[in-house]
């Protein structure tokens, strides 16, 4: 019961979060990627506002094995760098950019965004439930998991 | 412009609180995109509830707020075929490279995982490029 409590309210926050900074307003997203254009640099605060937290946890992470809820910490990842990651995230930045939304403010702005922000959230699990089907194909063909 | 950058670090703040007390609490990777992808495709139905606690908060706050009467604006296009496209990008691609903006740019950079810094950059130069392709060279957006 208590995880559940805990996974709302770190939604809640992080929800309260994008719609503060600005990450759910598409012009500002847009923005700060336009740098041949009106660069806005205010995703800059947001990243580092986002990180400096981040880092303390990451430290006080280091010195347990288990999560106050008693979960296992995650692993650190393999530093492996794969085609899958680098072509997976130049898609990512290509969709973020041509709409202005990424995952988080699209969930975020769902009451407020609109019939188009429905439609964006839609295309976005289709795009999730294909790379399952797509994958799978890939494994069947012989491609490394 | 100026209050714009106080609020984007505040903002920011909270991600990143929401993020540590995830990882502290709960031990798990804040990533939006693994949370939702992981829920609808079925490979995350074993921590089903707390994903979905996750995703209720992150809509059900935001929800309140503009019921409170305090919606800010979005500015998403009304271009069908743009909006569209660039979904089903961001679902494909986030779920090909195992997370988005939070997962590999909050939660990687601050772990100093190398595939979280190489994302990210990936990510953030596709984008730039696409803004200069398809605004300023094609006018799409």
């Amino acid at each position: 019961m208590m995880r559940l409590v805990f996974a709302c309210l770190a939604g809640g926050l992080f929800g309260a979060g994008l719609m503060l900074s600005g990450m759910t307003d598409t012009r500002k997203v847009q923005g700060w990627l336009d740098i041949f254009g009106a660069w806005d640099p205010t995703l800059a605060f947001v990243l580092g506002g986002a990180i400096l937290p981040m880092l303390v946890a990451w430290r006080v992470a280091a010195r347990r094995t288990n999560a106050i809820l008693g979960t296992p910490l995650p692993p650190k990842p393999t530093p492996l760098l794969d085609s899958r990651l680098l072509a997976g995230s130049a898609l990512f930045g290509f969709g973020w950019a041509l709409a202005g939304l990424c995952p988080g403010p699209a969930l975020a702005s769902l009451s407020y965004g609109g019939v188009q922000g429905l439609v964006f959230l839609g295309a976005m699990i289709v795009g999730m439930l294909g790379w399952r089907g797509l994958s799978a194909a890939l494994v069947r063909r012989g491609a490394p998991a | 412009m100026q209050i714009a950058w106080i609020y984007g670090l505040i903002g920011g703040l909270m991600i990143g609180g929401a993020a540590a007390l995830f990882l502290l609490v709960n031990g798990r990777i804040m990533g939006a995109s693994g949370i939702l992808g992981s829920v609808v495709d079925g490979s995350g139905w074993s921590s089903l509830a707390e994903r979905l606690a996750f995703l209720a908060g992150l809509i059900g706050l935001p929800a309140l707020v503009m019921l409170a009467g305090h919606a800010p604006e979005t500015h998403l296009t009304g271009n069908w075929a743009v909006v569209m496209i660039a979904g089903l990008a961001v679902g494909l691609g986030t779920r090909m490279a195992n997370g988005c903006t939070s997962g590999h740019g909050v939660c990687g950079i601050s772990r100093l995982s190398l595939r979280g810094i190489v994302a990210t950059l990936v990510y953030l130069g596709a984008g730039m490029v696409t803004m200069l392709i398809a605004r300023h060279l094609l006018e799409v957006i």
